[in-house]
This record gives C-alpha cells, structure tokens and sequence, in this order.
C-alpha cells in the first residue's frame, strides 16, 4: 500500500476494485465501513454482488476481466469533463498525453457493453472519484490474477495520478496483500529478480555488495518465477526443488500438471506444519515449527514491521524454519551460526537500506515501523511519494483493453472466477483443522446465478459438474442473485472439487501472475447416480 | 485547539476542549473505576453511558456524572471519590449483582471478570436487592462463542463493537427495564443472525455472557499471554496468544496500529491447528516409496548432499526453491540466501501472485 489501513477512515472517497475486503481482510472491511460512516462515498467494481456492495453509493457488477476497459472509461469521461487534477498532473507526471490518446476513444458508453454495466454509473463512479478530495483506491487479485494484471495496476496508478491521490494523505494505492507476509516475503528478496529490498540480480553493484555481504560468487541471471519453475519441472529441467510453507498442490493453476511437474522433479524437499498434498510428494518431509512456536517479524500490507514472539515450545521435534534453513546453509558452507532471529535480522538490516533503521529494540518499544525505515532516528513512513514520486515524475502507462485469454464459446459458454470464502484461508492447510471454521465452510461449491440454474435445472444444493479446457470437478451448488447469468464462483480452498484443477495456467507476460479469474466453463447437472461418473475426474 | 481550566480532587489541570471527565483523570492517574466505557479508539465511540459505575461528583451539578460521557467545561470542579459516589458506586454492583447468577467458583470468566473486580473492590458479597432474576436459555447456536445472557450487566458493550467498529449490525438492544438485553433479530439464536464470527463482542464482553467455546477449560490465573503477529492475512492485527503449559488455549486482540483492538473469525478463534494431532512432529526420508521417519542430522545431510550433487552434475539452473508468505522476514531472508548463495541460481520465488 502506498498508504496506511488508518488513513482509510479519513478519506472521502473509496474505490475499491477487486477485493472481497469484508471477507478476505475483515478488519479492513470494518475500517472501510468506519469511512463509510465518517462520511466517505464508497465504489465497487466487481463480478459479484459481494458483502462490501451493500455499502456502496456506486456498484459496477462487471464481467470478469473487464477491469481496463472500465478504468480507461472512467479516465475518458474525467478527462472529457475536466475533472483530473490538472495542476498535479502537469507538475508531478509524465507521459499524459499518451494516456489521453489511449483512452480518447473509451467512452463509458463503449465500456459499458464491454463491462455489462451502465454508462450513467460508470459516469457516476468517475465523477464520484474525481471530485473527492481525498480519493483512496483500494484493489486485490481481481485486479491482478489476469493475463493483462500487471496493466490492471497500473490503469490504478494512472486513475489516482490522474486525479492527484498519489503522494496525499487518506489516497493513494492500496493493493491489499493476501498472506500474513507477502510484503515481507517479497521485500527480502524472495524473488527472482531481486535480493532483499527489491535490489535488482542484474546490477553489477548490487550483486558485488552481496558477493562480499556473504562471501561467494553469485549469478547475474535473473531466475524462474513459480509458474515457469513448475513448467520446467514438467519438462525434468529441474531437477532439485526444495519448498518451504507452500501448497502448490492446491494453490496453483492447472493442477493436473503441477502433480506431474513435481512428481518429475528428481528431489523435492518440502518444509511445512503439516504433511499437506504437496509434501505428500517430497523426497525429504522437514517439520516445521509455527508462528506461535518462534520469533521473528512479519510485514503486513501497509510495510508495517511488526514482531512475532514464541509463546510455546515447538510441537515434537519441529523446528522453526530458521533453524532448519540456518542448518542447510551451514552444510552447504554458507553463513555463520545464527543464534535467534534477532541476529538474522541484524544481517538483513546490513544489506536492505528500506529497514536498516528497524531494530527488535525499536520495534518492541514502539509495536511497529512502517519502512522505508532508513535510519534508527527515523519514524518510519506512513505514506509513500510525497513531494515526488521515488522515480521523480510519475510516469502514466496507459494500457489498451485486452480480452481475457479465454472467452466464453459454445462448449464452454459462462466464464468462472475464483476466490476465498471468509471462514477458509488459502489452501486450507490451517483453517482445514478448525472444527468451527468447518462446521461454517465445509465443501467446496459453486455459486450460480438462479436463472442460469433454472436453465440447467439446478437446484441449491445439487451436485453440479463444472469443466473447463484443463478438466472437470464437482461440487456443491449455491444457487445466488450474487452473480449475474454468465458468471459462475468458486471458492479454491479445497482439494476436493478444487477450482484450481479448471483455472487456465495463462500467464501475465510481466508479472508470470496466472488468470485466476475468468476462464471459460461449462456446468452440467449431475444425475442422482453419479458414482460411476466420477472415476475419471478429480 | 481552546484549552479548559478544572479542577479535579483537588489538582488544577489543563485539558483541550472536548475530553471527558475519564480523560482528565486518567491524565492525573486518578482510577475510576469503568464497566461499559470501551477504551478502543477514539472515533466512532459513542458512548453508551450504560452501566453508571464512572460516576462522579461535580460541583453545582444536581446529579452525579458518568465520567465517561460527561465533557468537561471551563472551570468544572470534580470529585471522583466521595462517599456519596462510593455509595452510588454500591448501589449501582447491587443492582447488577441482584440479576446475576453467584456461580463464580465454576465460571470461565472469574479472575477476568469486571464485575467481580467490582464488588472485590467495594466489598460486596451478595446483592442487597434479593427477587427475581431474569432466565434466559443459552444461545449455543453459534459455532465459535456461547451466549449467556443470564449474566449480561447490561452494558452494551457488545452492540458498540458490533455496530460502531466492526459495522456488521448483528445485535441490538431488545426490550426496557428488567429483561433488557442484547438480541440478534426476532431475538432468535445468533446463528439467525448476520453475524461473522468475528468474535469482537466476546473480547469486549466484561463478564461471562459471551464466552468462546474453548477446547480446554483454564482458570484466568493459569495463562499466560505473548503479544504477537496474526499469521493469516496481511492486515497484521496485533493480537495476544493466551497459554497453559505449552498449549495456546485462546486468542486476545490487542490494540494494535493497523487494527485498534480488533480481530475476524479467523484471527479470534482459529488457532487450534496449532497443537492439531496432525501437525508434522519429525523429519521424514523417502525410503522404498515410503515416507519414514528420520533423524535431523540424516534430513539435513541428505538435502545438502543431494543439493550439491545434483548442482554438479546438471548446473545450478537444475535447482530451485519457492519461499513462503507465510514465515517470517528472517526466514525469507535466509531462504533466499540459501538458493542464492547456496544454489548458485536466482530462481526462487513465492505465492505472491497466487
């Protein structure tokens, strides 16, 4: 986030595109609500009529995979009424008259068939943003699990750059990180193109500073991202994967060919709390300790820096993760002996100058720091480009509309997003051992709009087959005026009836991100005697 | 922002415009004692004024003032402990205490209990107002906290946090004088009701009406608690683990920067994977298809072996590691090292995109 979940409340208007805040960030969701309350007008743009809908002033309920067209419409019709922040825009950015000319011909009357809304409420929603002074956008995987993700955001960035939220108090952009530590995950490096503080592998300094940091040569290759590393993995060229605290056998796209990409894999070593489908494939099981088992840090979606503390010993003889990584590293001849986290966090602060000002002693004394945290008499920083952008003029990269790759046809003619539920996280892998989390959500499903169930002569509760290109699964209807008729959602949580055994392995040509949501499907009623018919399926 | 001249028990102060008489006090570290006041964040915190056991004295004013909704004004005089206050400080714990079952020797919540305090703190033992009592039946209909309104003081607590702060509107207040209480629509179960679990109103609750529907029974004076991290989504809620021996048994939010003291159904009730039969306790080794159990030293070993022979024989392009979101920064950082430095490749990678 360029700016923090507090400054929400504050706000006057909120658009938030893609994001089931109230169920897959709760306290967000009530923060957004706060707003509300405080007098923010609220935008939502999504397929599904979720919870978070209800409190909207503007709902666009769009096709999937729609986001660009509705952006460059709502630019279009801000820039033909003259409501962009002019002043802003020609002091602190560049590049405006490129983005004029791309969305020059997206009328909102042209998105709104492209998007299956009106023009008026796309009209209404530009407006709605533009003339608020304090206009935060807030977006999740609906905006990024797309071929075109990567210009998802950034027809994000170019719509507050537009209207001069960026750099502002209670604005900005505010992708909502799904996992307790995927900031932290990606700020240290665990990426293949960069080292801790998204330092670039190819820059010759960069790489000499960690070469002597940790005293070997390094590659100046920038490496596989996680979909292309399964992909070679299916074809035997790689030969040793090691997996730490990750699921890809229910969490990624295609699933069919992940279990054979990791099947082909010559060693696979996987560390985890549980003996998860994933780890059910390794060659070596390393147990790990969880998070209430170990100190550490977690960062969360605002860059907040915050600790972890041990309030157990380790269940067995599990480890935390850093002992055990701490102990291949030291076979391997690598690194020293790293007595606690503190001390691993002591060599993190050495090479990444976003947290070298962070300290265990500052973060116990005063809870947290938001990086960049350069020094240790800095505060931290609420929020990101202020004055100017950290490239100096804000760059607007307009994007042309692009079909997702899959499009309804006449075999598979309604188009299935996916996404979590509240009470389930991720892969299941944690929440799956809660009876109550259980009791609330305890079978996959897919929710149908009622006519389109009508159609199909499906009822609430049927069992209902749902196909796509890569296979087919069952699951459990949920007949819902959540969706429109050309839409149907299912949860990915489950292993059974997974909605990733459908989704199209297609990848964002920038950011490798797979199109989780939108391929094309095909649902069938499943006859009452259907034992016979699910051999051949998952 | 004008500033306001009081004075309270005595000790001339200045405070800005707008405080209340429980923040002038607690400015001085004069204790009032509180039951209904939530003390969670400062918007959205209409004060209910409920329970009247903040009351306080102020000069030239008939009655006495709930200090936690009273705003002060220039020149106010308060005096937080006299014994017309003390008295009606009582009266209010015999009212409560009067409508309220004596079963704290068997109560989850005694030691933690608001009301218990109290009438410690005022030495009461039973209500001087003997008579009916109010019978509600309990509400087991949630799958995550039990509701006990029998023992409900009344101080809609809960109906603040679920309509002022997590905004769900779940619970209102039914019905006037004797048999007021909180009620999901139609005063049915909470399982008819919107709830989201998110199990806000158990933690605010300051007695035993909302209770979680614990695995395991502990006595407030056996646990610990260790402030840390949630570990599911990245909002970062700061929460408390609560611990007997080395079991978690419950969680706390605390008043954290990015969740003021709020929690959802995930971060409030769903730890018990912690300690679940199924987590993995020991290293495992593939021996003949199987998996077998195997020392550290054989697992670790085995990886660094296999690591370097097979960066010998095909290059280091032949090996790769995906990280975790979900572990902590330090482990990111060492993993990614250990591709890096130990591997000799840059292909490492998370389920960011996922």
């Amino acid at each position: 986030m360029t700016n923090s979940i507090n400054e929400l409340i504050d706000s006057n208007v909120i658009f938030i595109s893609g994001s089931n805040t109230t169920e897959n960030h709760p306290v967000i969701g009530a923060k957004i609500r706060q707003a509300k309350k405080n007098g923010a007008k609220i935008i939502v743009v999504d397929p599904r009529k979720i919870d978070i809908a209800d409190d909207a002033d503007v709902f666009l309920q769009v096709n999937p995979g729609t986001n660009i067209a509705l952006s460059n419409a709502i630019m279009n019709y801000i820039i033909s009424e003259r409501l962009e922040d002019a002043e802003y825009v020609k002091e602190r950015t560049e590049n405006y008259d490129e983005l004029v000319s791309v969305v020059g011909d997206f009328t909102p009357e042209k998105a709104a068939e492209i998007c299956g809304v009106s023009a008026e409420d796309i009209k209404k929603a530009a407006r709605m943003y533009a003339e608020g002074e304090k206009g935060s956008i807030v977006y999740c995987m609906g905006v990024t699990q797309h071929s075109s993700g990567t210009e998802g955001v950034m027809s994000m960035a170019n719509l507050a750059m537009l209207c001069g939220n960026i750099g502002i108090e209670s604005g900005g952009v505010n992708p909502l990180r799904g996992q307790n530590n995927v900031q932290g995950a990606c700020d240290m490096g665990a990426l293949p193109g960069t080292y801790p503080a998204y330092q670039k592998v190819v820059d010759a300094n960069v790489k000499a500073k960690f070469e002597e940091a940790w005293g070997v040569e390094l590659s100046d290759k920038v490496g596989l991202t996680l979909t292309e590393i399964v992909h070679k993995a299916g074809h035997g060229d790689i030969k040793f994967l090691y997996i730490m605290g990750e699921n890809p056998m229910v969490s990624d796209p295609d699933l069919t060919h992940v279990e054979e990409a990791l099947k082909n894999t010559e060693f696979l070593v996987v560390q985890d709390i549980f003996l998860t489908e994933t780890a059910q494939l390794a060659d070596v099981v390393l147990p790990a300790a969880s998070f209430a088992e170990k100190d550490g840090t977690f960062s969360n979606t605002e860059r907040r820096v915050q600790r972890v503390r041990k309030a157990i010993n380790p269940i067995g003889d599990c480890k935390p993760d850093w002992q055990i990584l701490s102990g291949v590293l030291k076979r391997l001849g690598i690194g020293k002996d790293y007595a606690s986290p503190e001390d691993v966090f002591a060599e993190i602060r050495e090479v990444t100058p976003s947290y070298a000002g962070i300290s265990y002693d500052r973060l116990n004394e005063l809870g947290s720091l938001q990086w960049p945290c350069p020094t240790e008499d800095h505060a931290g920083t609420k929020f990101l480009h202020v004055g100017k952008f950290a490239r100096g003029l804000g760059l607007f990269k307009p994007a042309a509309f692009k079909p997702s790759a899959e499009v309804p046809c006449d075999e598979y003619p309604v188009i299935l997003t996916t996404g979590r539920v509240l009470y389930h996280y991720h892969t299941r892998t944690m929440t799956g051992k809660v009876d109550g989390l259980n009791a609330m959500s305890p079978e996959s499903f897919v929710e149908i709009n009622p006519e389109a169930a009508r159609k199909l002569s499906i009822v609430e509760g049927d069992k209902v087959k749902i196909s796509t290109r890569r296979g087919s699964v069952m699951a459990t209807a949920k007949v819902t005026p959540k969706l429109k008729e050309n839409v149907v959602f299912m949860p990915f949580h489950f292993a059974d009836g997974a909605a990733n055994a459908l989704t199209n392995p297609v990848l964002d040509p920038i950011a490798k991100i797979p199109e989780y949501k939108s391929c094309a499907a095909k649902l069938e009623k499943v006859a009452w005697d259907w034992s016979e018919e699910t051999d051949g399926i998952r | 922002m004008s500033m306001l001249n009081i004075t309270i028990d005595g000790q001339a102060i200045e405070m800005p415009a707008g405080s209340t008489i429980l923040e002038a006090a607690k400015k001085v570290g004069i204790d009032i004692p509180t039951l209904c006041h939530l003390d969670m964040e400062k918007q959205f915190n209409q004060q209910a004024a409920a329970c009247r056991i903040c009351v306080v004295e102020v000069e030239n004013r008939r009655n006495l003032a709930p200090a936690c909704a009273t705003p002060l004004m220039n020149g106010m005089v308060i005096k937080t402990d006299t014994p017309r206050v003390i008295e009606a400080r009582k009266t209010v714990l015999h009212l409560m205490l009067s409508d309220h079952p004596l079963d704290c020797l068997t109560c989850e919540k005694a030691g933690a209990c608001k009301l218990q305090d109290l009438c410690y703190q005022y030495g009461i033992e039973e209500s001087m107002y003997p008579g009916m009592q109010n019978d509600f039946p309990l509400d087991e209909s949630n799958q995550f906290y039990t509701r006990n309104l029998n023992k409900c003081v009344a101080c809609r607590r809960c109906v603040q946090v679920c309509t002022n702060f997590q905004h769900t509107k779940a619970i209102g207040f039914g019905n006037r004088g004797f048999t007021t209480h909180p009620v999901a629509p139609f005063d049915k179960g909470m399982d008819a009701s919107d709830c989201a679990s998110c199990g806000n109103c158990v933690s605010v609750c300051p007695v035993g009406a909302l209770l979680p529907k614990s695995k395991e029974k502990y006595r407030s004076w056996e646990i610990n608690k260790t402030r840390t991290t949630c570990s599911y989504c990245g909002v970062g809620c700061q929460m408390n683990l609560v611990t007997k021996g080395n079991k978690v048994v419950g969680v706390e939010p605390v008043d954290g920067a990015s969740n003021d003291g709020l929690l959802c159904v995930k971060g409030k009730f769903g730890f018990n994977f912690v300690d679940h039969p199924d987590r993995l306790t020991s290293p495992l080794i593939r021996k003949n298809g199987e998996l077998v159990k195997a020392t550290w030293d054989e697992a670790l070993d085995l990886v660094a072996a296999k690591a370097k022979s097979i960066r010998a024989e095909h290059g280091s392009e032949a090996l790769a590691g995906l990280s975790s979101a979900r572990v902590t920064n330090e482990e990111n950082y060492l993993f990614q090292k250990m591709v890096r430095a130990g591997f000799g490749t840059n292909s490492v990678d998370h389920c960011a995109r996922l």
